[in-house]
């Protein structure tokens, strides 16, 4: 029993069963391990790939000029902007908003930098429920190309103090 | 307490020799982790009607304090002082032999006990509103980082202990040949233990000392690292108790005995050597590792720890099957299950932990740390969804079981209410059936974990859910609201059959 000493000697090879259950682990286990790299080569859609620190400081600063540069309008009191083509976009997670508002164009890509300027936020895109934990101080680069266009929602699902749950940002793409 | 340190009695049902200073440290502990299961339970009654949209029982600030709460008292405290009295039931009843250094077991006991003690009142009285996670730059008061480090401290003098006490077991031949597989089993639990509070002193150390402001400044992104490098591993000590106590249920309940002790203790071996290596799963969508690092723990490893939960998958069922077809089970493919002991509360406990532990906790858990499909579900309620599959389905689920059992084989006293806890598992078990899968559903739909409002109606944005993810997590709390039911009904009968059941006889060989 398993609460007494084992009576015998145990060191036994196993039986057909037990090694044909073992097989199959280990075969489903070695295609599970070849999907993950795989997946950097066939797949679409990745995590970052390039590690980056960032000084919250620093990244306010190029984030404050990336609006200013291609800002073209307010909503709310949240700054829009329309970057060109392929351009470098910065979103800001800071407590409790995501700035700005972006408007992009369908089927362009553009290299995202998203970071935070104070606490950890949850960028998690709607409806396409996305999620990507942003952490100050670490820029989460991300190439992302719309593929449909419409008004995409940003909720932050990482919580960041008492007004946590009204962080909501907001992406426009157009045809 | 005060026991002589060589006063024993001889179980009637099991022979084994039950030391009363033992017997008097697994009871405070047991008794203790069911207290803060109940605290847990009313935090998680409080934050389950506020998230279901049509109750939004509690205030912000108060949900976020419950929310941060809840798991303190339900996955730190009820999980770890269980456990505590798991690994002495484990090297000193199971081994024959007296207990090493009781009076310092009892100042583990008071070091956990006062430590979470601290770390609860702390988040009550409004200065640790951070989450269990308290991720950096967040900040709870220094008492709130000291409570916990106390607590670590206290488990790691109890694993002290349990070392202590295998030696004593060797040197003083109390048992023959092997360590029985359930010590062996809690054993690799105890060594996982010892790796993980050092992580959790790595971590907790600076940070007790940056919020006093000796340090200055903590990289949020290397806690992360280093919390779930203590966090997970945690996880990973549940996990392989849970097993042990799987085990144990099977001898209880069925007489069952291992199959094949060489494979059941090489699955121990796998879950020691990889199950640590897995926690950058909880890094998959952070800026701050690269992916052939990813890959490398979080696949090559983990996959390697998921083997040993597959081996154990097979053989726990197998030991129960050999066990009844010897007892004359033996009519076609499935009489050795459906006359097993589904009336006694060990047996569904049992069956239904393995289930929603293997098919919720660990499809689910697999599915989540694959570096892309994390994408989907991080910080989503997919997530919080899978996790109570795995230590509450689970383990909360196997350790409840086991208690119906301790309680007249340790404590030697009837279970009072036997019908209703033998329903308990039933009700428990579907309860968190409902929950877990709506709960992952939602999640999968987008529906955030901490989250205070889902209906958004302060933001400047406006933003709704479609309603399905509402239906979902609706249904989330249904099935919520029947798990606690289920799990008050247990603190129910184990806080009564503990302090006004019947005392048993010194020879009665009743168990339940
Ligand atoms: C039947 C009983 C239980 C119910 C109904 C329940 C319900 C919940 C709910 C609604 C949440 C909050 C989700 C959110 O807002 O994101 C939660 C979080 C959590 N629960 Fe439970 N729970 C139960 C038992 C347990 C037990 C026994 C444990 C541990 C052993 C546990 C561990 C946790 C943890 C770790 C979290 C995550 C908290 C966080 O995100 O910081 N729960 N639970
Ligand atoms: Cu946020
Ligand atoms: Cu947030």
């Amino acid at each position: 029993m398993a609460i007494t000493s084992p009576e015998t000697y145990w060191w036994k090879p196993a039986d057909k069963e037990e090694r044909l259950w073992i097989t199959i682990a280990i075969v489903w286990c070695l295609i599970l391990f070849t999907m993950m790299p795989l997946w950097h080569i066939v797949g679409g859609q990745n995590p970052s790939l390039e590690p980056l620190k960032i000084r919250p400081t620093d990244y306010q600063k190029v984030s404050d000029a990336f609006i200013e540069k291609y800002k073209i309008g307010e909503e709310a009191g949240i700054p829009v902007v329309k970057p060109p083509d392929g351009a470098d976009v910065y979103l800001r997670g800071q407590m409790w908003n995501w700035i700005p508002i972006l408007e992009l164009k369908k089927g362009v890509n553009y290299k995202f930098h998203i970071s935070s300027v104070d606490l950890m936020h949850g960028f998690s895109l709607m409806p396409l429920v996305m999620n990507f934990q942003i952490v100050p101080g670490q820029d989460n680069i991300l190439n992302l190309t719309p593929t449909s266009s419409g008004t995409f929602h940003i909720i932050c699902n990482e919580f960041c103090g008492i007004n946590h749950h009204t962080m909501v940002g907001k992406i426009i793409v157009k045809d | 307490m005060a026991a002589n340190a060589l006063e024993f009695r001889t179980c009637p049902i099991t022979g084994k020799k039950v030391y009363a200073t033992t017997q008097n440290l697994i009871w405070i502990n047991a008794v203790t982790s069911v207290v803060f299961l109940l605290v847990g339970g009313l935090a998680a009654l409080l934050v389950l009607l506020t998230r279901w949209p049509a109750v939004h029982l509690l205030s912000a600030d108060l949900f976020y304090r419950i929310l941060t709460l809840h798991p303190i008292a339900a996955l730190v405290a009820w999980i770890i002082f269980f456990e505590v009295a798991g690994l002495y039931f484990g090297c000193s009843v199971l081994l024959n032999s007296r207990i090493a250094a009781p009076k310092v077991a009892w100042l583990a006991y008071f070091l956990m006990l006062i430590g979470a003690a601290i770390v609860a009142v702390q988040i009550l009285i409004g200065n640790a509103d951070v989450m269990f996670t308290s991720y950096i730059p967040l900040q709870a008061s220094p008492l709130y980082y000291l409570g916990v480090i106390l607590f670590a401290v206290g488990a790691l003098t109890a694993c002290g202990i349990f070392f202590g006490t295998l030696a004593i077991a060797k040197a003083e031949k109390t048992y023959e040949g092997s360590l029985p597989l359930v010590t062996f089993g809690l054993s690799a639990a105890a060594i996982i233990a010892v790796f993980t509070l050092a992580s959790g002193a790595i971590i907790y150390i600076p940070t007790f000392l940056w919020s006093i402001g000796i340090i200055k400044n903590i990289d949020p992104a290397m806690y992360r690292l280093i919390f779930w490098a203590f966090g997970h591993s945690s996880q990973q000590i549940n996990v392989t108790a849970m097993v042990s106590v799987w085990y144990l249920l099977a001898v209880l309940t069925v007489g069952a005995k291992p199959v094949n002790e060489k494979i059941c203790r090489s699955a121990f071996v796998l879950y020691i050597l990889f199950i640590n290596m897995a926690s950058e799963h909880h890094l998959l969508t952070d800026p701050t590792l690269s992916p052939a690092h990813k890959i490398a723990n979080t696949s090559y490893f983990i996959y390697m720890a998921a083997l040993a939960s597959m081996i154990h998958a097979l053989a726990i069922p197998m030991t129960v099957e050999v066990a009844q077809r010897k007892k004359g089970y033996t009519k076609g493919a499935f009489e050795w299950l459906t006359k097993a002991p589904w009336g006694e509360p060990g047996f569904p406990a049992l069956i239904l932990s393995l289930l929603i532990f293997g098919f919720i906790g660990g499809i689910t858990g697999i599915v989540n740390g694959t570096e892309q499909l994390s994408i989907k579900s991080h910080n989503t309620w997919a997530m919080t969804g899978h996790f109570h599959g795995t230590v509450v389905g689970g383990t909360t689920l196997a350790f409840m079981g086991l208690t119906y059992y301790v309680i007249p084989l340790i404590f030697r006293r009837e279970l009072i209410g036997k019908k209703l806890a033998t329903l308990q598992p039933y009700i428990y078990g579907i309860g968190l059936i409902i929950f877990t899968l709506s709960m992952i559903a939602s999640g999968t739909l987008g529906v955030p974990r901490r989250h205070w409002d889902i209906t958004f109606a302060d933001s400047i944005i406006p933003f709704s859910f479609d309603p399905t993810a509402i239906l979902f997590v609706t249904l989330t709390a249904l099935g919520g609201l029947l798990a606690i039911i289920g799990g008050a009904i247990f603190v129910g009968v184990a806080v009564l059959s503990v302090f006004f059941g019947r005392k048993m006889a010194p020879s009665e060989a009743k168990l339940l």
